[in-house]
């Protein structure tokens, strides 16, 4: 009884009143322990650790690196091509899943063909899609799209096929048309399902094209057309840099973290009634 | 706003349907099964008919015939002399749980058909905020429905509906899943709703108190394939209040019978597809009728 009097009566850090909330306190900590585990590790000559080069070495390569144009333009390079891949999916799987969702018959002469080419890995479109693709750049930006194209099909034909049918009945009941169900409860309805897509998709994007662009080779330099991050790494990696390699490393992380960040904002912001209680 | 509330007032039209030896089965030829098999009654214009039924008997299925969701494979569903072929505003079904649009706020699920039929003139509008302000949701206007409780949701659904100023209003079990306070005052707002407007309603349950205190004429179904056990006429006064129901003693006789007739049904649909169960229910039966 006491214990709870005495909790209730410590004031407790209100989020949103303070610059460093409670959860960035937390996300600091986590992020120091990990680094000093890792330094500690390395210096010591831990198992499999051992090799690794430790965390304030890395520092010391990145450092130099952040005025580096090169380094950056890896980071461009990526990041175009994620974001090309990611739009190019969007904008066919949408309204390629809303399409299988609504027609049926477009599902049966759709699914199957889509069925058999979704467990193929993208990775293992790479030798095909530099065939079939004049330039490096398409092939790679192609291979990114694959990624997310069939995690957002898939979402969308889900969320599309799991609306309640009592909306429909209902809406077609007060007098809607096709176009008014489509437009103000397949889209809606299906929106969180787009958004949950979207997130996984944009996952499987920078999976992919960093090994794309490690395989590929990232295409010429000289063009402009190569680099990325998987090139950076792969360029580090038989260079013998391992600091840059785990530079590089990083650099995808955070790349990967802030998209994800910034759709999970997006996402919010298009689906407002979810946000609520 | 307020002067507009006032003024406005809902133009119904009550409807009547009749429905003729209905039947339903589902299931391919050979294998199917009746679900209503010749079903016949009639749900009497301005007034509220209740059916009533053990669970799983069918109802809903006879809600989405007299919705036009789904046609009868025999028999005919009329309104006022007109054969239902599908889903119209004429007829509109307050569902089980709730089906507001989750991605729309309370106003916007009541414009809905308004919007969807291009009906956006002034007097829908005034009939909104009438509306609004019946139900008792001017303040949640702007909310969503799962910032809604319970009890405000099927208010919102209530409204939804009306709106449209359907000839008839089909409610499905809508007040299952509230808690018994918030159901009971929804049972008070709801009959004092229909006092008010003469609508003709047809309300499908499971709860016998909710029957009875509803109810001018109660529909008492049978099993699958379901039937119109018996007819009952709740000829108690109104308006109702839900203290009073509890002590009139013609309301109480009407239970008794009402339950007598379910208790039987539900005997034998616990019973269905069971040897054991069905000799049991059937000497039950036996001793029921010598006693």
């Amino acid at each position: 009884m006491s214990a709870v009097v005495a909790s209730a009566a410590r004031p407790r850090p209100r989020p949103g009143k303070s610059i460093f909330r409670h959860h960035v306190v937390r996300a600091v900590i986590s992020i120091a322990v990990f680094l000093v585990l890792w330094e500690l590790g390395s210096r010591l000559k831990a198992p499999w650790v051992g090799d690794v080069p430790p965390p304030t070495v890395v520092m010391n390569t990145w450092l130099p690196l952040l005025t580096d144009q090169g380094y950056w333009y890896s980071w461009y390079q990526s990041s175009r091509r994620v974001l090309s891949g990611f739009l190019a999916a969007m904008l066919i799987g949408i309204p390629f899943g809303l399409a299988m969702a609504t027609s049926r018959f477009f599902h049966d002469v759709t699914f199957p063909v889509f069925e058999i080419l979704r467990p193929v890995p993208p990775l293992a479109w790479v030798p095909a899609s530099i065939i079939f693709w004049p330039t490096q750049e398409l092939s790679i930006t192609f291979v990114t799209f694959l990624g997310a194209f069939y995690t957002i099909v898939i979402n969308v034909l889900g969320g599309a096929r799991s609306i309640d049918v009592r909306y429909f009945q209902a809406a077609q009941s007060m007098g809607s048309s096709s176009w008014d169900i489509f437009r103000r409860i397949i889209l809606p309805g299906t929106l969180p399902s787009i958004v949950v897509g979207s997130a996984v998709g944009m996952g499987i994007t920078w999976e992919v094209v960093v090994a794309a662009e490690m395989i590929s080779g990232g295409g010429s330099q000289a063009a402009g057309t190569g680099g990325g991050l998987g090139f950076f790494i792969w360029n580090s990696y038989v260079g013998g840099s391992y600091e840059q390699i785990v530079v590089g490393m990083i650099s995808i992380g955070v790349a990967g973290y802030f998209s994800s960040e910034l759709l999970r904002w997006l996402g919010k912001y298009v689906t407002p009634w979810l946000r609520v209680r | 706003m307020n002067q507009s509330a006032q003024t406005t007032r809902l133009a119904v039209d009550p409807g009547e349907i009749v429905v003729t030896g209905v039947s339903k089965s589902y299931g391919a030829v050979g294998r199917h099964k009746d679900v209503v098999r010749d079903c016949s009654f009639t749900i009497e214009r301005g007034k509220l008919t209740v059916m009533i039924g053990p669970s799983g008997c069918g109802k809903s299925t006879l809600i989405r015939l007299l919705a036009g969701f789904e046609r009868p494979t025999e028999g005919t569903v009329r309104l006022d002399g007109q054969p239902v072929t599908g889903p119209d505003r004429d007829r509109l079904v307050v569902f089980q749980e709730t089906a507001l649009f989750p991605w729309m706020t309370t106003y916007d699920n009541i414009m809905y058909g308004p919007r969807a039929r291009g009906e956006v003139t002034r007097e829908t509008l005034d009939l909104a905020e009438f509306l609004l302000n019946k139900v008792g949701l001017q303040e949640f206007r702007n909310k969503y429905p799962l910032q809604l409780s319970g009890g405000m949701q099927r208010r919102a659904e209530l409204a939804r509906a009306m709106i449209n100023n359907p000839r008839v209003m089909v409610l499905d079990e809508p007040f299952r899943g509230l808690d018994a306070m918030t159901k009971e005052l929804m049972w008070e707002y709801y009959s004092r709703l229909f006092e008010e407007s003469g609508r003709t309603n047809f309300f499908v349950t499971t709860d016998i108190d909710e029957a009875v205190f509803l109810a001018d004429r109660l529909l008492i179904m049978s099993n699958i394939p379901t039937q119109v056990r018996a007819v009952v006429e709740v000829d108690v006064p109104r308006p109702r209040r839900l203290t009073e129901i509890i002590e009139s003693d013609r309301a109480n006789e009407i239970k008794r019978e009402a339950l007598s007739i379910l208790h039987a049904e539900a005997m034998r649909s616990f019973a269905r597809g069971s040897k054991a169960a069905t000799d049991f229910v059937e000497a039950y039966l036996k001793r029921a009728n010598r006693a």
